[in-house]
């Protein structure tokens, strides 16, 4: 046990998830004298609890760890069993720069984020005059990370140009697009990182006020926000050269509301009003919270402000393509065997996120969902396409924050579009008309469609009211939110048409379009079936009453010989007749 | 329980804090009630109808008393497509209650919520805060019961 120096289990939201918690008991009951200290993610969702032994030869990773005594003992004793690698194709096309110290250090320790390199990008920055700070950010390509993609230089120099006496940075940390956990994992394992961006924004627009606006459902993020705030309060970091005042930075929790996300209806969520966006101009910058110039950008965009100074402005401008420079990081989900977060060069290919990284085996993928519910649906057959802003916009959908939903052959392409507008539907501030009502509508059609009353003009419908919304909405949530829908209209309309027309569901998705139905060559009797099925729908003869059933899948997911199944509408009613 | 909210004096809140302090609220009490409006108005010299104007925009807020654990069912993009759907079902099933309801012995309260950022392990739940990744039926039960003894 000699060898070991210290052992490092990932609590981060997803490690607790998986059991980090009783893993960490363990190790603090049984590793004696060697400090055991809690980390943040490492980005291998899929393999949590993870576990990291540092030895002087180098680190040692276990995945999966159980708190069993017997198997904590053996990884103590380093046992070659249950060691985890980086799978050898994701190691190749990963580029970790902007998570390259998350999951590897202590998050809170500010000695430690110091003793790697922490802070020195602000020293960088502190060396220049302010507007060569913005310079720098502009040099070096960065495009903000929250999903627009606005240039963050640009940004920042119409702060820098407004000679009021306050002015306001904001931290958008309310990382509210469903399947999105990049900024997350950022706040909750490397702070530090970003709130030094922030003050490098600070310090390069003049801002005198710093605003975290961060969503209520991360608990563990903004503890650790709050921890390094106070460290680097009670060390002076926040003292930036010039100033009399120390620069306050502030954590505001959301209170969940999607439409917060953009930039007027945070800044009236932080006035403490309801969130809701308003007519651009003035721009923030002109007038923003409280009527002070202000400027938002996201966590990733802050933290990768870091990486500009730490790796020099020709570096980091030397990764990713002509037009969307530095990396990017995805939080891959879905249908896929590797389930995490990501960081790849701007420019890699989804083929390569979705097969190489995530390790999904072609022909088992339909599509992928980038952008949320902003976003649009690409087609496993596009997946050639060069992840940067540009071309993704070219297919119909957004880079978004950075989720990223691999949807296997088995889901239904428009049940998933009315997942999505049923999100927007209800996010929906209400403030104008196409946005508040137009997707009410869509909604309203798409739902039709999966329970298997639409009709041949509903298509049409979709597709004209959607550009509609999109030409109409006044803010980014509502000429957004058609895009779901008119990206699988446009790769999937045979599953559409198989709807409406047939009244089919080819991925026997869609409860109204399916009927459940016994193979009874298969069958053994067992009887868990009947058992367990909550409206009593399948028989003592073991034939499903399909006008009863409700499609929950219980007797499916009971059946030991995995002999009931989904069919298409109509075909389990003519079994049952069969059976009688 | 608090029905004073003598918790909110003192604190300097100005209308900019009304969010802050529902918050206070909703973690003290659990949920909005009419009286925490009336005293939250006066805490931040704002209407009642500005507070409830504002309560009633964000997710957060709960006006009714919630059960005794609090299930938060996670509908994100990646729970959905992982089957979240069939999660209420079972749900519904097992207490008899849906989502934004309590069951009738008050152990229970179901929520849906947008993300809950654990993506890469759908389909997820919270009870109390805690999360439950990789659910499926078997697992969901197991859980219900384990708060079903502890209680």
């Amino acid at each position: 046990m000699s060898a070991i120096t210290r052992v490092k289990v990932g609590t981060a939201s997803c490690g607790l998830a998986a059991g980090a918690a009783s893993v960490l008991a363990a190790f603090k009951k049984l590793a004696g004298d060697t400090p055991v200290v809690e980390v943040g993610c490492i980005g291998h969702c899929y393999a949590e609890p993870m576990v990291e032994l540092e030895t002087a030869s180098g680190s040692i990773f276990y995945s999966n760890v159980s708190s069993s005594e017997e198997e904590i003992k053996g990884i103590l004793a380093l046992t070659p069993n249950g060691r985890f690698e980086v799978p050898a194709a994701r190691a190749a096309k990963e580029k970790l720069l902007v998570n390259k110290l998350a999951g590897r250090i202590n998050p809170v320790s500010l000695e430690e984020y110091k003793a790697n390199n922490g802070f020195k990008a602000l020293e960088k920055a502190l060396a220049l005059q302010p507007l060569e700070v913005v310079d720098a950010i502009k040099r070096a390509g960065l495009r903000g990370r929250g999903g627009g993609g606005f240039p963050t230089g640009m940004k920042w120099q119409f702060l820098a140009a407004k000679s009021s006496p306050e002015k306001i940075l904001i931290c958008n940390a309310d990382e509210g697009d469903p399947g999105a956990f990049m900024d997350r994992s950022l706040m909750e394992s490397v702070p530090y990182q970003m709130l030094e961006g922030m003050l490098i924004g600070a310090y390069a627009t003049g801002a005198t006020k710093l605003f975290i606006y961060c969503r209520a459902e991360y608990p563990l993020a903004i503890k650790h926000l709050k921890i390094a705030i106070a460290e680097m309060e009670r060390v002076g970091l926040n003292k930036l050269p010039g100033r009399a005042e120390p620069t306050p930075i502030v954590i505001k929790e959301g209170a969940g509301a999607f439409v917060c996300g953009e930039e007027t209806a945070m800044i009236a969520s932080l006035e403490g009003k309801r969130g809701t966006p308003r007519y651009r101009p003035p721009f923030p910058t002109d007038s923003g919270y409280n009527g002070l110039p202000t400027a938002i950008n996201n966590v990733e965009t802050f933290a990768n402000a870091t990486v500009v100074f730490w790796h020099g402005v020709e570096a980091y401008a030397a990764i990713g393509t002509e037009r969307s420079k530095g990396t990017k990081i995805f939080a891959l989900a879905g249908d896929i065997k590797y389930p995490g977060l990501t960081e790849v060069p701007m420019g890699t290919t989804l083929a390569e996120i979705v097969y190489e990284i995530g390790g999904a085996e072609p022909g088992t993928v339909k599509a992928v969902q980038t952008g949320g519910p902003s976003g649009g649906c690409i087609p496993a057959d596009k997946f050639d396409v060069k992840v940067d802003y540009d071309s993704l916009g070219a297919l119909g959908t957004i880079m978004g924050s950075g989720g990223l939903i691999v949807i296997g052959q088995s889901r239904c392409m428009v049940e998933t579009a009315r997942y999505f507008l049923e999100f927007t539907h209800r996010e929906s501030c209400g403030k104008c008309t196409f946005c508040r009502v137009g997707t009410k509508r869509m909604y309203e059609t798409l739902q039709r469609i999966v329970a298997g009353n639409g009709v041949d003009a509903d298509l049409e419908f979709i597709q004209t009211l959607g550009l509609k919304i999109k030409k109409g909405a006044l803010c980014g949530l509502g000429q957004t939110a058609p895009n779901p829908a008119l990206s699988t209209l446009r790769y999937f309309r045979d599953e559409y048409e198989a709807h409406v027309k047939r009244k089919q569901c080819p991925s026997l998705q869609c409860a109204a379009l399916v009927d459940v139905k016994v193979d009874k060559s298969r069958c053994v009797k067992c009887g868990r079936c009947v058992k367990s099925c909550p409206v009593g729908a399948v028989s003592k003869d073991f034939v499903v009453d399909n006008a009863k059933c409700t499609r929950c899948n219980t007797c499916i997911e009971v059946c030991p010989k995995r002999t009931i199944s989904r069919v298409g509408g109509g075909e389990g009613f003519s079994s049952a007749r069969k059976g009688e | 329980m608090s029905d004073s909210f003598t918790y909110l004096e003192g604190k300097g809140y100005a209308k900019g804090d009304l969010i802050k302090a529902l918050q206070l609220v909703q973690e003290r009490e659990g949920y909005v009630s009419d009286d925490a409006i009336r005293a939250v108005a006066k805490a931040v010299s704002a209407s009642e109808a500005e507070v409830e104007g504002v309560l009633s925009f964000y997710a957060q807020f709960k006006r009714v008393k919630p059960g005794k654990h609090q299930i938060c069912i996670c509908d994100g993009t990646a729970c959905h497509i992982k089957g979240s759907t069939l999660i209420s079902e079972w749900l519904a099933a097992e207490l008899g209650a849906r989502s934004g309801q309590t069951t009738p012995d008050g152990l229970f309260s179901i929520d849906t919520v947008a993300c809950l950022g654990c993506c890469s392990l759908a389909p997820v739940m919270n009870v109390d805060g805690k999360v439950f990744g990789k659910l499926d039926r078997k697992s969901l039960i197991k859980i219900l019961n384990e708060y079903r003894k502890q209680s």
